[in-house]
């Protein structure tokens, strides 16, 4: 019998969910032997037009991460959705938006400037030359992909059947989702979200919880923490009640909040919501311009709160400065 | 056409609600631009409540609620308070004016002053003009490939 086909794609993201593909360790010999890896950019040499060519549905399973920002991976998401039975939206990045989709929170034409003209590190360009999508040169016509205005998660640009979520992905959570397709069991409902669990993080996270009275917020660096105790008890804005279960508490368990990574926990629609909802539970004061003082504190309420999901909240950007 | 503002209210049942029935049946006028939802208590009113509201094409909520110390599951209101605070700090972020968001404690018996706070709330977004969520971050969604600088 054909070994069933699996390809691997990379739009918008840092590479990381590649890697922890390759962390799964010797295991990743038993995906080569059970697998026929038709197209993986960032580990064997295919082009686009080999995926071209393929017959529409005859890849197998696409674990497809990176976000979505300019046309050429939205291109390649058609693309792949259309000769893929079963896509998935692998990481963060394609899941909900992830580090890129930060870029939701200004506008392409301030990113631009500050790239090409604004940064210090900008020195050879006193003309200010921006990337142009065309470009007419002696040997013919160049073009470049257009970069997108908003960020956006691959669900939002294309029809996604499953969702593996995670910053990158823990190993260990690639490997069971990938050992469940190769047990050839019915495949779960169309939209589950696999390689993960059904609660939040804080029910993974082995630090001890008392009552929340926070009178003052304090960044990582700005404390010494204990390290038994729960880091929100602590005044250490902690994303752990609003960040779906999976990935075992890696970074409470190093000292570090949670930023979120594995999106918003079942039945949460928008998770910057829901830490605004817990922080509010948890502000010891009554008194508005105490809690206007306690609030401010918390730097970067957007960028903390939707670190991983902009893509995904209710309200998807800032509006045009 | 003029803009006739859409405001989402959502009224805690044990005091606002009340009090909006009360202006109602003494025949205090208040605008037809409040759309109400009831709820249990406004600490029942959920961030994504308010958000949900803003991108479906409110141009104001409000959130009306027992006085400090009246809430009926005891600190419901508290709650609601410090969640106004952080979703109008958000909402600044997000680039829309806090004042589209408006909470206030309306007892049973202040029929004038749900009838006060909706006019007046109504008369502030009247003068920031429509939010129209949606349109405002989709327009220009691909933008041209040059730069105005
Ligand atoms: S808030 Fe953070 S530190 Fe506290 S229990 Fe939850 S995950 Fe652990
Ligand atoms: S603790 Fe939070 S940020 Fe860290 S890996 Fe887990 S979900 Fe991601
Ligand atoms: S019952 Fe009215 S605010 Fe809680």
């Amino acid at each position: 019998m054909a070994k069933p086909k699996l390809a691997l794609y990379w739009a918008s993201s840092c590479g990381g969910c590649e890697i922890a593909v390759l962390d799964i360790q010797e295991k990743i010999l038993d995906v080569a032997n059970a697998f026929d890896i038709v197209f993986w950019p960032v580990a064997m040499d295919f082009k686009y037009d080999d995926v071209r060519k393929m017959e529409d549905k005859s890849i197998d399973l696409c674990l497809f991460n990176g976000a979505i920002r300019n046309s050429e991976n939205a291109e390649l998401a058609h693309l792949l959705r259309a000769k893929s039975k079963a896509l998935v939206a692998f990481g963060s990045c394609a899941h909900e938006g992830c580090i890129p989709a930060l870029a939701n929170l200004t506008t392409k034409d301030a990113i631009l400037k500050w790239v090409y003209k604004d940064s210090p590190s900008t020195v050879s360009n006193n003309g200010a030359v921006y990337p142009q999508t065309h470009t007419k040169m002696p040997e013919g016509e160049i073009e470049i992909p257009e970069m997108w205005e908003t960020v956006k998660s691959l669900d939002q640009v294309i029809d996604v059947d499953y969702y593996v979520p995670g910053c990158p992905p823990q190993p260990f959570q690639i490997w069971n989702v990938i050992e469940y397709i190769l047990s050839g069991k019915p495949l779960p409902p169309k939209g589950s979200v696999l390689g993960a669990d059904e609660k939040t993080c804080c029910d993974e996270c082995p630090r001890e919880r008392k009552e929340k009275k926070i009178k003052k917020f304090f960044r990582p660096y700005e404390i010494l923490s204990n390290p038994n105790e729960c880091l929100l008890d602590q005044g250490i804005i902690c994303m752990g009640p609003a960040t779906r279960s999976g990935c075992g508490a890696l970074c409470t368990k190093a000292n570090m909040p949670c930023r979120g990574c594995y999106g918003a926990p079942p039945n949460v629609v928008d998770q910057g919501a829901k830490m605004v909802s817990a922080l509010s539970s948890v502000v010891d004061s009554q008194d508005p311009n105490e809690i206007d003082e306690i609030l401010n504190q918390i730097v970067d309420p957007l960028g903390t709160f939707y670190r991983f999901s902009m893509a995904h909240s209710i309200l998807k950007r800032v509006d045009k400065i | 056409m003029e803009f006739e503002p859409k405001i989402v209210a959502f009224l805690c049942n044990w005091c606002t609600y009340t009090g909006a029935d009360l202006a109602g049946v003494s025949r205090l006028k208040s605008p037809a631009n409040i759309r109400v939802i009831r709820t249990m208590c406004s600490g029942r009113v959920d961030p994504t409540f308010v958000m949900k509201a803003f991108d479906l094409g409110a141009d104001g909520v409000l959130i009306g609620g027992c006085h400090p110390g009246d809430c009926h599951y005891a600190e419901g209101n508290y709650k609601t308070l410090r969640r106004a605070h952080m979703l109008k700090k958000i909402m600044r972020k997000y680039g829309i004016d806090e004042k589209r968001l408006r909470l206030e404690w309306i007892s049973a018996a202040e029929g004038d002053k749900f009838q006060e706070v909706t006019t007046t709330f109504t008369e502030t977004i009247r003068s920031l003009g429509p939010l129209d969520w949606r349109k405002r971050i989709g327009k220009g969604d691909r933008t041209e490939h040059t730069v105005a600088v």
